[in-house]
């Protein structure tokens, strides 16, 4: 038996911490893991629960962010619960793999610290390796702070548990803005925290010795297109509504809200920025400030990435007449993906909200208040000329010349 | 500790139950489906297996079909090794949190790959699962080529194969480069137990694969896997090839125990010349002309060099 970890009510923690102690609280079966920073503290604090008692699963330090999925996948196939943790390259290395678990149907669940991807290397955050996961097959959750870090944690595994669901989940966090910045926490007991998750209940286990199972088939033209629908029908039709009920059963249990599109001040807004990460935090700060000068701005937050809550976007952004998609990955020959995703959300609703994209904070830049002022007073030209009045894409935060395309 | 399964004869062993079936898409002639099935027929504890991508999986778990009556995962080409090293971390879990199914069953834990898988592209992640001990047996399929693909050179391929990527030609002799010593290098990872074995010498195989379960700790096993599609012999040659390999000593029989302790496990009573062994393949055709015929020459001194540093080792227990 793992022993019990005494918590305050509220603990000082950073995302990373925030994000062991869950899985620690879930009492996973089997992390295997390999560290990279900004998320190696998830894996170093698991370690030293795991060195003190606090753990009494399998924790195997392997040799490579592709053998630790690899690792997790087999793992998960025979019957368990499983995690680990990563980001960036390692993100990238592992990406082969992230696809293997989701068509093999495994609640695998992954907590991303979000960091660029090189070249050139950088260790801090953007949204570079959630932007690159986001045709795996995985749920991906977007956490804005360490209580997020830690609360989704819990909901994932509730989710992606379910019989109904088998899919693995990642839970996303800021690198270093949230993993290595520290905040109070409230925290459930140990007994609170497993018990809302629950016993693992294994499913085509390849431990149950009775009941042999074949994992990972070939699949050709005659039956592969039919497993890919079956996987994305169960992510468009069963996980959302899952991840909504998770949501409201988290709020009865803990009487912390989350929702699928997370909004701040939106609904008498003219103009609202869409993002995600801490800059949702951020954005929300300069909404309060640009309000008390009469400005009608909202924030809207991307809390469920994939699957993409297209209907409940719609019908948040209906009456708003500007929309500013903030980008923190580099979109290399389009428009951003935030961008595309709103737009493709937004085009058959009759709408005539002005839409722009601006690329932010890569490589660890920082999005600033006054960034933020800047584009909430693009987003206001907009609205009065009911049409673009800045090109459709801007970078932000930028050394040098001005950068903007379309 | 399970009880070693008791093997009297032959005709017993080839039809004890079967966890491999007969039905596969495997090409008539394969040694594959030999290897495998001595390797599950060795024993009658439970499995949990895995598979490398490769001929093996693609033609036995073909959807809505299985060869496999155990448990059996494919993940990708490298990682069949750390497939089942998660499926045993998962079981020492359970173990430990008293939540197995069958608590009194111990499973044993095999990942199968051909060469390409475990020389090349799988060489890091079974590296990786010897290291860190987990409890399981890896058996390469050593076919000496990317068969699954098409007949295209890996690092087990040995000198003078005529491949896709290494082609025989006017210009060339094919493969350049010498096979790798796979065994030596498992062993040095400090494994209990690593060993060659062949098919067609089956009580040897049959009883390194139960030395192998029951070692506690990583094993392998390279297994010589004669391919009649890329070593171009007729498929009902599949064992004579395989015997030329062994008796000529191209592919020796031995174990290494705990890294060190070498035994060679069989000495053929008339060693017969690698000549025989290469001229019985489509695959070294080329070298039977006179532009190429001193690399038959060469052929032979390496595998006596390598049989003369075997026997040191073996005398020299070290």
């Amino acid at each position: 038996m793992a022993e019990t970890m005494e918590l305050r009510d509220i603990e000082v923690w950073d995302g990373n911490m925030a994000a062991s102690q869950a899985l620690r609280q879930v009492q996973v079966d089997v992390v295997a893991a390999y560290p990279i920073t900004p998320s190696t503290p998830i894996v170093e604090n698991y370690g030293n629960f795991t060195a003190n008692g606090y753990v009494d699963g399998e924790f195997v330090m392997v040799e490579s962010e592709h053998a630790a999925m690899s690792g997790c996948i087999g793992a998960s196939a025979a019957g368990g619960r499983v995690a680990t943790a990563t980001s960036s390259q390692g993100f990238a290395l592992m990406v082969e793999t992230l696809y293997s678990a989701s068509g093999m149907r495994l609640p695998i669940i992954l907590n991303v610290v979000n960091r660029a991807i090189g070249a050139p290397l950088n260790v801090n955050g953007d949204h570079s390796d959630m932007y690159l996961g986001r045709d795996s097959g995985w749920i991906q959750f977007d956490a804005y702070c360490p209580q997020d870090a830690y609360d989704l944690n819990f909901i994932a595994f509730k989710v992606a548990e379910d019989h109904d669901v088998r899919l693995p989940a990642m839970v996303h966090q800021d690198g270093f803005m949230t993993s290595h910045t520290a905040q109070g926490v409230h925290t459930m007991t140990d007994e609170q925290g497993f018990a809302f998750v629950g016993e693992f209940q294994p499913m085509n286990d390849m431990l149950d010795l009775d009941h042999p199972v074949t994992h990972g088939v070939q699949t050709e033209e005659d039956w592969h297109f039919e497993h890919k629908a079956r996987q994305h029908h169960a992510l468009m039709t069963v996980a959302l509504p899952k991840i909504q009920d998770a949501f409201d059963a988290f709020e009865k249990y803990t009487g912390r809200k989350y929702n699928l599109v997370e909004t701040y001040n939106v609904e008498d807004a003219d103009s609202v920025v869409i993002c995600m990460g801490t800059s949702v935090e951020t954005a929300m700060e300069v909404v309060d400030e640009l309000r008390a000068k009469g400005m009608k701005v909202g924030v809207v937050g991307i809390r469920v990435f994939r699957p993409w809550p297209l209907e409940q976007l719609a019908e948040v952004l209906k009456n708003v007449k500007a929309i500013g998609a903030l980008d923190r990955s580099s979109p290399h020959g389009t428009v951003g993906m935030l961008y595309n995703e709103i737009a493709g959300t937004m085009f058959n609703t009759g709408t005539k909200a002005v839409l722009t994209n601006y690329i932010y904070g890569l490589g660890g830049r920082d999005l600033t208040k006054a960034h933020l002022v800047g584009i909430f007073n693009d987003l206001k030209a907009n609205v009065d000329a009911g049409k673009p009045t800045t090109p459709l894409q801007q970078y932000i935060g930028l050394r040098g010349p001005k950068l903007s395309f379309f | 500790m399970s009880e070693i399964k008791k093997i009297k004869n032959l005709k017993e062993f080839s039809t004890s139950s079967d966890r491999f079936e007969g039905a596969n898409l495997l090409c008539p002639g394969c040694a594959h489906s030999i290897i495998v099935r001595e390797v599950l027929n060795a024993t009658n504890d439970d499995l949990i297996l895995a598979a490398s991508t490769g001929c093996l999986e693609v033609c036995t778990a073909v959807y809505p079909y299985t060869s496999w009556d155990a448990s059996w995962i494919h993940i990708g080409f490298e990682n069949g090794s750390t497939a089942v090293a998660g499926a045993e971390a998962m079981y020492k879990a359970l173990k430990n949190k008293g939540r197995l199914k069958q608590p009194d069953r111990k499973p044993k834990f095999v990942a199968f790959g051909g060469d390409g898988a475990t020389y090349d592209i799988g060489f890091q992640w079974i590296s990786g699962c010897f290291e860190r001990g987990h409890d399981m047996m890896y058996v390469c399929l050593d076919n000496e080529v990317y068969a699954n693909t098409g007949g295209q050179r890996s690092s087990s391929t040995p000198i003078g194969s005529s491949t896709t990527t290494a082609p025989a030609g006017s210009t060339s002799y094919g493969e350049k480069k010498n096979k790798k010593d796979m065994l030596a290098i498992m062993a040095a990872h400090g494994a209990p137990y690593v060993a060659q074995v062949s098919p067609s010498k089956w009580k040897d195989m049959v009883a390194k694969i139960q030395k192998g379960f029951a070692a506690e700790g990583p094993v392998f096993i390279n297994a010589i896997s004669p391919c009649t599609t890329e070593w171009k012999f007729a498929p009902e040659d599949t064992i004579a090839i395989t015997d030329l390999a062994t008796d000529s000593l191209v592919f020796p029989l031995y174990e290494i125990i705990n890294g060190s302790e070498l035994n060679i496990t069989y000495r053929p009573k008339n060693i017969i010349p690698v000549r025989d062994y290469l001229g019985a393949q489509g695959r070294f055709k080329h070298l039977f002309t006179k532009q190429y015929e001193y690399l038959i020459g060469e052929w032979q001194d390496r595998v006596d060099a390598k049989w003369e540093q075997l026997q040191r080792r073996e005398e020299a227990r070290v």
